[in-house]
């Protein structure tokens, strides 16, 4: 995050940077948002066309409910306004992945506005919040690919069509790391209302940075630039700090910026100036008279509210409160929908809030990022509560459980069986146990002297080798127990 | 019954190769395949159970989508595009038993006023032909007219069905907007465009219609309403019914042999017990303005998808932009370049709220227009088609002067409602249509209108 | 409002059509003498009034999240002007003669 070779730290420490985003989001339907073409990744190409997405003379488009049902729930989620009645517009432009030589968007009119996003707390614990200025529906355009044959580019229409939602925030943003932190935020709350799978790699989401730069105090905007070309999060976070600091170098020499686009350049590590495009940006919108306006009744839209699942800020407030568990932790169950409710269905399932956090944190996550998925992760909830339930009651010892826990991912055996047949119960047998207290004291002599001798030091030392000896059955505390009372009677 | 449907189809093609055959030839179809319509014709007649419209060979417009035979919209752009999908209307006639016989020629993109700006050359006007047969849907007026088919699709824009209907002596209709599904319909100006359609008569008309009628689920534009027995609403009777005269289409400057004609049509109506009465549609002479900006922007807008990327010929360049204006600077004739570049210009920066948004704001006060007048009790509006018989190739030469032969015509197609042209007589033997123009999806009353319209010169004559 | 040279320059442009020097005189001329008919527009008072937006009060109608698609009766490479394996293929762009940049449309 402080990635930014060129800067000097007094130029840019006297301005602030101000960051607005602009996010398209892919929306999980089966179909395009106005054909029934697949919207399946990787077909071959132009398989997923027809003459809709080619657009063939004649052909017209007819929009995808299930488009609108998930970009509304986006907008309810983000707590926009869903406007009752909104309308489609054709952005013009001329491009080869561009069939029809406009894009159906939404432009005066969008499907609902004056959102706003959470993305932390200040120091003071406020929270940070950034306005989201609206949500509009849009098609994504093909793909044009200029290094598959020498001379010409190869066009693939199989996303021409898709459905896609615009989000657009204001410029709230004040450094690269809310940016990021909002670009998180985001992402959380479309994984969690299953909007998308906003998969920055497959490109189901996107993201465009206005950036600017003014003197701290200053209220006015500055001059933005407009960064693309964003591959990651952290390629967001690197562009934003060395566009902004290109900007304060420009502004501390009395230079003026210019609007315009940058390129980030992820394999350089650098923002570029866009080689111009040709020709100006007149876009010509005006209303599709192909398709009439949006109307969704307030009921519908009601209940679309109705249908939202708890969402992420909700969800972290409700777990400090019920569970009582520190807010670090709460973060990380509560980052994605399934680790949160695999973590719920453990607590139900009658493990100890604090004890299930720590398995779910500290050992399915590391599985789980180890590329396996929680929603079929082997331990079921239940065989994690239980195996948590038997640690608690001292039937295994920690150390047994992890044991148990490893082989149970194998083959998702119940702890319980796995306990018995790897001899992992803790031993209470009065007479095994001092069997092997026995064991330990005739094996070592010269330790066992001293001990009886009085050297209480020695203790943990026994009780570590009849441990061994019991091949980690032995409860400790009643190992402890006995080797005192020995020592005790001089035995 | 047997071999009905073939040896129909046998006389059009015979109708078709006298009527376009020399250099006075009427030009009126493009595009046929005679061994398949005669199949298709076969296929009907071995069918045990008829359609509505079982061996009626028919025509379409050249900017109709059709899976066999050539759509080109009369342009260069589409040359030897043959569709790979068919059109809602084609499915439908064909559904019916209908036989397409051929594609007709067209205004390039329906654009023009006189059907001289085809790329395949002028269609002329079977009656006189020396005189233009009217825009757009010229050749499907002319193959009517003179007798290769009884039926044939147009598209309506402003006015593309019923002139070259009142030109060529015919029955033309424009649907109420929606009535009728655009999808496969090349699109002009989206919110204007609508499938039309010629008769012989009325009845021919009416029984189209039918056909073709009634919503679609591939066009998001066309209404779920449901559609009545046009065939059935010839009754002799119009007692009951009120027929407005719009006094703004019938301006002092009007030809007062054309107001003639509609004075005696109006008079037959009356006969028949409709009550005339005098009405006002004062935004009537904003109609051409409002219609030729919108019109072109949409058509700006429309005709972006001829690139040279998908389909169509392609002018070979060096660079991408280089191919895409070679190709279309190539592809489009001089009329189309010019509404093309006016309706970007309308659309661009700094001057969209002027043109464009003012232009639908004034669309809104002529729709409103109708919508007053229908409410205060009237059934049909009566006009004249056209302000003009058909006029001689070359006679007009200022695109303006050109636009204001649609004066009458383009009103219904912005304010979206049905209206119908029927022949009322002639004007130095060359004919002249008359207008019906009915309420939003209420063709049953307009078809009413028309069969006694229709009704009274038979009878006269 | 007039329209000039330029401005025929830069609508043409803009719809990717080439219009030679020496037709501009006549164009600019002939969408001049349109427009100004096109002025009585702005005499109309329309505070207050609604631009159309599509024709009658009809909503929406959506179609259900299945398929299959309109079907196509010739594949795209049968009608296409140029295509390979399945893409279709169009000069490349000027600015694009050095791959890289992916700078697809927006």
């Amino acid at each position: 995050m402080s990635d930014a070779p060129r800067k000097a730290p007094s130029v840019t420490d006297a301005y602030e940077m101000v960051v607005g985003l602009e996010v398209h989001v892919q929306l999980l339907t089966r179909t395009k948002a106005f054909c029934s073409c697949s919207t399946a990744y990787g077909a071959p190409p132009n398989a997923n066309t027809c003459p809709v997405c080619l657009a063939l003379p004649g052909a017209l488009p007819v929009l995808n409910e299930e488009a609108v049902r998930l970009a509304v729930r986006a907008a309810l989620a983000l707590h926009c306004t869903v406007n009752e009645t909104s309308i489609f517009a054709r952005k013009n432009y001329f491009y080869p992945d561009l069939p029809k030589g406009y894009q159906i968007s939404q432009f005066d009119k969008p499907l609902a506005e004056h959102g706003r996003l959470d993305i932390g707390v200040n120091a003071d614990s406020t929270p940070i919040t950034i306005r989201i200025t609206r949500v509009h529906m849009e098609e994504d355009a093909g793909k044009s690919v200029h290094d598959r044959y020498p001379g010409v580019t190869a066009i693939d229409l199989n996303r021409s069509g898709v459905p896609l939602i615009e989000i657009v925030s204001e410029p709230d943003m004040r450094s690269s790391r809310e940016a990021g932190a909002y670009l998180r935020a985001l992402k959380q709350v479309i994984e969690y209302t299953a909007v998308s799978d906003a998969n920055m790699e497959e490109g189901s989401l996107r993201v465009d940075a206005n950036v600017s730069a003014r003197l701290r105090g200053e209220t006015k905007l500055g001059t933005k630039t407009e960064v693309k070309n964003l591959n990651s999060f952290s390629g967001v976070e690197r562009a934003l700090e060395l566009e902004f600091a290109r900007q304060c170098e420009v502004l501390a020499s009395s230079g003026v910026v210019t609007q315009q686009t940058m390129l980030w350049d992820a394999n350089r590590g650098e923002v570029r100036p866009a080689r111009s495009k040709e020709g100006s940006h007149d876009y010509r919108y005006f209303p599709e008279p192909d398709l009439p306006p949006l109307q969704l009744s307030r009921a519908w839209i009601d209940a679309a509210q109705l249908s939202l699942p708890e969402l992420p800020a909700a969800k972290v407030a409700r777990f400090i409160a019920d569970y009582k568990l520190p807010p670090t932790d709460v973060e990380v169950l509560a980052a994605s929908q399934p680790t949160a409710a695999y973590f719920e269905s453990v607590v139900k399932e009658g493990a100890d809030p604090k004890s299930a956090a720590n398995w779910v944190i500290r050992d399915v996550l590391q599985e789980v990022k180890n590329g396996a998925s929680i929603s079929a992760f082997p331990i079921e909830p239940s065989s994690l509560a239980k195996l948590i339930g038997m640690v608690g009651d001292n039937t295994v010892s920690s150390a047994a459980a992890k044991t148990i826990f490893a082989i149970a991912l194998k083959t998702r055996e119940r702890p319980a069986d796995i306990a018995k047949r790897e001899g992992l119960l803790q031993e209470r047998n009065e007479d095994a146990l001092a069997g092997w207290v026995d064991q330990v004291l005739a094996e070592n002599p010269n330790v066992a002297t001293r001990f009886r001798g009085g050297d209480k030091k020695l203790l943990g030392v026994l009780v570590g080798l009849v441990m061994k000896a019991s091949k980690g059955r032995a409860d400790p505390k009643a190992i402890n127990q006995l080797l005192s009372a020995r020592a005790a009677a001089g035995e | 019954m047997s071999g009905s449907a073939v040896s129909a189809v046998r006389d059009a093609f015979a109708r078709m190769a006298e009527v376009d055959a020399g250099s006075t030839g009427l030009n009126c179809i493009l595009w046929t395949d005679e061994q398949r319509a005669l199949d298709d014709a076969a296929a009907v007649d071995a069918t045990p159970s008829k359609g509505a419209l079982a061996g009626v060979p028919f025509v379409a417009k050249d900017n109709i989508a059709t899976t066999h035979l050539q759509t080109t919209c009369g342009s260069r752009i589409l040359e030897g595009y043959v569709s790979p999908y068919e059109a809602t209307v084609i499915t439908r006639l064909r559904d019916a038993g209908a036989v397409l016989v051929g594609k007709s020629n067209m205004d390039e993109f329906a654009m023009g006023s006189s059907n001289e700006h085809s790329a395949w050359g002028p269609v002329l006007n079977p009656v006189v032909r020396t005189r233009v047969p009217g825009v757009s849907s010229g050749g499907s007026a002319a193959s009517v007219a003179a007798g290769v088919v009884r039926i044939a699709l147009g598209s309506e824009t402003g006015g593309s069905v019923r002139q070259p209907a009142s030109y060529c002596g015919i029955v033309g209709v424009k649907p109420t907007y929606g009535r009728v599904s655009r999808f496969g319909l090349v699109a002009f100006a989206s919110s204007l465009d609508q499938v039309g359609v010629f008769g012989a008569n009325v009845a021919d008309a009416a029984s189209a219609l039918e056909v073709i009628a009634g919503r679609d689920v591939r066009d998001a534009t066309s209404a779920d309403c449901p559609v009545d027995r046009y065939t059935a609403a010839a009754t002799p009777d119009l007692t009951g019914v009120v027929i407005g005269r719009p006094r703004e289409y019938f301006p002092k400057s009007l030809d007062p042999r054309l107001v003639r004609r509609c004075a005696e049509a109006l008079e037959s109506l009356r006969a028949r017990g409709a009550e005339i009465r005098e009405v006002s549609l004062p935004h009537t002479d904003l109609a051409i303005p409002v219609y030729y900006i919108i019109a072109p922007a949409e058509a700006s807008s429309n005709l972006a998808r001829f690139d040279g990327v998908r389909y169509g010929p392609r002018v070979a360049a060096d660079g991408l932009r280089e191919m895409y204006e070679a190709t279309r600077t190539h592809g489009f004739g001089p009329e189309v370049t010019r509404r093309i570049l006016l309706g970007t210009y309308v659309l661009s920066a700094g001057y969209y709220d002027a043109y464009y948004k003012k232009a639908q704001e004034v669309r809104t006060l002529i729709a409103q227009d109708f919508r007053e007048v229908f409410e205060s009790g009237v059934h049909l509006l009566f006009t004249p088609t056209t302000p003009s018989p058909a006029f001689e190739f070359g006679a007009k030469s200022d695109p303006y002067d050109m636009y204001l032969n649609d004066i009458f015509t383009a009103t219904a197609n912005l304010a979206g409602v049905p209206a119908i042209s029927v022949p009322i007589g002639d004007i130095d033997g060359l004919p002249v249509g008359g207008q019906l123009i009915a309420r939003h999806f209420d063709e049953q009353i307009m078809f009413r209108g028309a069969f006694a319209l229709e009704a009274a010169r038979v009878g006269a004559t | 409002m007039a329209i000039g040279p330029d401005d025929v320059r830069h609508v043409a442009a803009l719809a990717r059509l080439a219009v030679p020097e020496r037709q501009l005189p006549e164009l600019v001329s002939q969408l001049n003498g349109i427009l100004s008919h096109m002025d009585a527009l702005a005499k109309v008072k329309t505070v207050g009034v609604m631009p159309a937006a599509g024709v009658g009060d009809a909503a929406m109608p959506l179609r259900t999240d299945i398929g299959p698609p309109i079907p196509l009766a010739r594949p795209l490479d049968s009608f296409a002007p140029q295509s390979r394996d399945g893409f279709l293929l169009v000069p490349r762009l000027a600015t694009h003669e050095s791959a890289g940049d992916d700078e697809s449309s927006e």
